[in-house]
């Protein structure tokens, strides 16, 4: 029988093989010089119009006397409100789900449930906060009609990767600690929650992250795109960020095009700093840790 | 004058004159700054079953993974030394490690078969080699010479991971044998069964070795015992002692080599 | 308690959407809805086929897939079988930075530097296209199709490899015949969960790809996604109860069914695919 092997076919394998080692880096450092042109661009147009003034001055008609005041004054309380409500829920949900919940059906169909939240389309979330919380609750165009839209936005996500940090804890950890006497849920308090910290923190910083950036929920609940005043309260009007910068984008003046990409850096500016700290964190962590 | 080396080297003392295929000088290799494998030389002879035995830890694999250069794929392992195939060097300037592979099989401890058909596992190796001719005669020649032909020839199609663990480890022989190579490496191949298929795929080698040269790694003294012609005993990376399987078992030369096929340590 | 505040939120949106959606197919029967053409809820003569936006959708989730799914595949075949320890460390993150920045960016990315060059390349290009919206989405759906997938490559056993190697392949022939065979199901999961994604994708497309609801083939030219329509609507004056409200709800209705078939379904191979490799 021929000898399966062709003697000169090796040549051209070896070259085949090669040709597709160098087009996959090629396109996976592609990903790369996107990021990079993107940045590039946004600093580019953007950097002209970021001084003092724009950060404290609010939007106006007239370009050059447009800041973000108000946007970034928005966001801060439409970030605070959302972490008072997301994070204790979004935790304490993940550690009962975890530690307390059963294997059974529900759990499972909980489980599912909460996958498929994650993935919605955060303009549904929108439509869901704009019947449920600005019309039902008669909350109107609010900061708390916003922050809880928000919320319910990111908690599937949170719940999501508070459970895998918890999830990650070492068994033996919590069998020592019932070996001891200790009860389910001081296990969880002085053992478990400690250890997951880290992980449940980087979760959260990522998930905030995402909910700052966010528009489209804002849009549907009636965020203000021109808003010329600070939110003094729950209940006021307000407007953030990303709106702020969707608003000039869509302006035919190039100007407006222009304050687009400083509100854009200052936007990317304020997420950096926060992955920045969930990396440290991770980081940090990663050290420490006995395993 | 050079002293000569402390460490016995391997000399095919058969009988009836079978050739070297393989053959080790000097060798040593080590992952990183751990030595795993020292100044190791020995000769494999074609058409017959060399068993590398020893304890755990003793480099056993290491060095057989060298002979196909599978241990190119281990990042920071160091070699020194040569390993020859039919006269020529393995690792020379300009040999490619696929076509050492081509001739040179191997079959691995746990069965890895392909989650594919039963069929294309056995022409996967062929057909990526540019074989197109009967391609069903070769997957069945195949299949016959590692006795697995009768229980799935009327299955071809159906997926490999439904065979049982001793089956599967019949199609992993089955498709390093439709290479058609010179040499099939085994690395423990039955450590993972249970004795019957174990003894089953004893009997296959001494078929086996009539058309193939056949080194196995094994950790089953009584394995090695009765299957292979030679047999090599390794310690913490050295050669012990190399020769015929009768005389190394029954009169070894050195005291380790006795004490370890007496189950005194290992 | 708070566990079931998730079940709460799913009835609460299938809820929602379903009464205003039940409302308005009381006026403006089913099959005008998903078989007509033409979508003009705002101007007389009013018509309510909703086949143009979804038309317009397709056309950015196809496009973005186009982008996405080579370049997501190879990069993680890149990031799995062949990158140095080295530079994984570096890829992955700015991976996880591309897969975070808000999707305003990317609109404006997309009408600021994609359109204008198209217009270079192809000076028929309109200023609100759907290729536009359809190369930024790309980009932002990478980073997750890679993600996934590198994910499933990794799943693969190594023994599988070293089989195929052993039989003399070559680091092509193995990925390509051995490993990625075997991760397929992953693979494709990953690539629904990112046009589901695409699909949902609202700033980018609405910045980018225009406000014209039309049946068209034509990515130069400017057209409406479900979700930019629904952005549309919410930023103009609409009274609750009107016909026009409703149609916010009717077209989330269709894109929340869209979508959660997607997830549901890619979801579920992608748990068979960890079983089999756990």
């Amino acid at each position: 029988m021929a000898h399966p092997a062709k003697a000169g076919a090796l040549g051209a394998r070896r070259r085949r093989a090669a040709l597709f080692v160098a087009t996959c880096r090629l396109f996976t450092w592609l990903a790369v010089v996107l990021l990079g042109v993107l940045i590039l661009h946004v600093t580019r147009e953007g950097i002209g119009w970021l001084d003092g003034g724009f950060l404290s001055s609010y939007p106006s008609r007239f370009a050059e006397k447009a800041g973000i005041k108000s946007a970034l004054f928005g966001t801060l309380w439409l970030t605070s409100l959302t972490a008072l409500f997301s994070i204790p829920v979004g935790v304490a949900a993940a550690i009962y789900l975890e530690e307390f919940g059963g294997r059974g059906k529900l759990s499972a169909f909980i489980d599912i449930n909460i996958a498929n939240l994650a993935g919605v389309p955060s303009i549904v979330y929108g439509i869901l906060g704009l019947a449920i919380f600005v019309r039902w609750f008669s909350l109107q165009r609010s900061v708390l009609a916003g922050a809880l839209t928000m919320s319910l936005l990111i908690l599937p996500v949170i719940i999501m990767s508070s459970r895998e940090a918890i999830r990650a804890v070492p068994h033996s950890i919590r069998q020592a600690a019932l070996a001891l006497g200790a009860t389910p849920w001081q296990t969880v308090r002085y053992h478990v929650l400690p250890a997951a910290l880290p992980g449940i923190l980087t979760g959260l910083i990522l998930a905030l992250s995402r909910a700052i950036g966010e528009t489209a929920p804002l849009i549907m609940i009636g965020a203000l795109t021109y808003v010329a005043f600070v939110p003094s309260g729950p209940m006021d009007a307000f407007t953030a960020l990303p709106i702020q910068i969707f608003n000039w984008a869509s302006r035919p003046q190039a100007e407006f095009h222009q304050l687009a990409a400083a509100g854009i850096v200052v936007l990317l500016a304020v997420l950096l700093i926060m992955n920045a700290a969930a990396i440290i964190i991770r980081h940090r962590s990663q050290r420490d840790r006995a395993w | 004058m050079v002293t000569p080396s402390p460490q016995p080297t391997a000399r095919a003392a058969d009988a009836a004159g079978s050739p070297t295929i393989i053959q080790a000088h000097d060798l040593s290799i080590s992952y990183g700054t751990a030595p795993a494998i020292r100044n190791l030389s020995l000769e494999i002879s074609e058409n017959r079953i060399t068993s590398i035995i020893g304890p755990s830890g003793c480099g056993k694999s290491t060095l057989i993974r060298a002979f196909n250069r599978m241990n190119d794929f281990i990042p920071n392992v160091r070699m020194e030394g040569v390993i020859e195939y039919r006269g020529a060097n393995l690792y020379g300037p300009g040999v490619d490690p696929v076509d050492v592979r081509l001739r040179i099989g191997m079959v691995f401890q746990k069965p890895n078969p392909f989650p594919k058909s039963i069929f294309k596992n056995v022409s996967w190796g062929p057909s990526i080699n540019g074989h197109r001719s009967d391609v069903d005669g070769l997957v069945e020649e195949s299949l016959r010479r590692a006795a697995l032909w009768d229980e799935v020839k009327d299955r071809l199609r159906d997926s490999a991971l439904g065979l049982s663990g001793g089956q599967q480890q019949r199609l992993c022989i089955a498709r390093a044998l439709a290479m058609q190579p010179d040499v099939i490496l085994m690395d423990e191949p039955c450590s993972a069964l249970d004795p019957v298929s174990t003894s089953r795929i004893e009997d296959l080698l001494f078929e086996l070795k009539k058309q193939y040269t056949i080194v196995i790694v094994t950790h089953n003294m009584q394995q090695a015992a009765r299957v292979s012609d030679f047999t090599a005993f390794l310690d913490a990376g050295k050669l012990i002692e190399f020769g015929d399987t009768e005389t190394l078992f029954t009169r070894p030369k050195e005291k380790r080599t006795g004490d370890y096929v007496m189950g005194r340590f290992g | 308690m708070c566990a079931l505040l998730s079940i709460a939120t799913t009835i609460g949106i299938i809820a929602v959407l379903a009464s205003e959606t039940y409302s308005f197919f009381k006026h403006i029967p089913l099959f005008e809805f998903l078989f007509g053409t033409r979508w003009t809820p705002l101007l007389e003569p009013k018509s309510f086929g909703v086949l143009p936006l979804i038309n317009g959708t397709f056309l950015v989730v196809v496009g973005a897939a186009l982008v996405a799914i080579p370049v997501g595949l190879t990069a993680a075949i890149y990031l799995s079988e062949y990158a140095p320890d080295r530079v994984r460390s570096i890829l992955k993150p700015t991976l996880e930075v591309l897969a975070g920045i808000p999707t305003v960016v990317y609109g404006y990315f997309a009408l600021t530097f994609v359109t204008p060059l198209l217009q270079l390349i192809i000076p028929s290009t309109q200023v609100f296209n759907a290729a536009s919206a359809s190369v930024v989405v790309g980009i932002m759906i990478l980073p997750m199709v890679a993600s996934l997938c590198d994910d499933a490559l990794r799943a693969v056993p190594h023994s599988l490899r070293q089989g195929a190697y052993a039989l003399g392949a070559t680091s092509f022939e193995t990925t390509t015949r051995v490993v990625v065979p075997a991760a397929l199901s992953g693979v494709m999961a990953s690539f629904v969960l990112a046009v589901s994604r695409a699909m949902g994708e609202t700033m980018a497309v609405t910045l980018a790809a225009g406000a014209s609801p039309k049946m068209t083939l034509n990515v130069l030219e400017s057209i409406q996604t479900m979700t930019a329509y629904i952005v549309q609507i919410s930023l103009g004056d609409t009274p609750a109860g009107t016909i026009e409200y409703q149609t916010i709800f009717t077209v989330g209705s269709l894109l929340f069914a869209i979508t959660l078939v997607m997830n549901v379904i890619a979801n579920r191979v992608l748990r068979r695919f960890r079983e089999v490799y756990e």
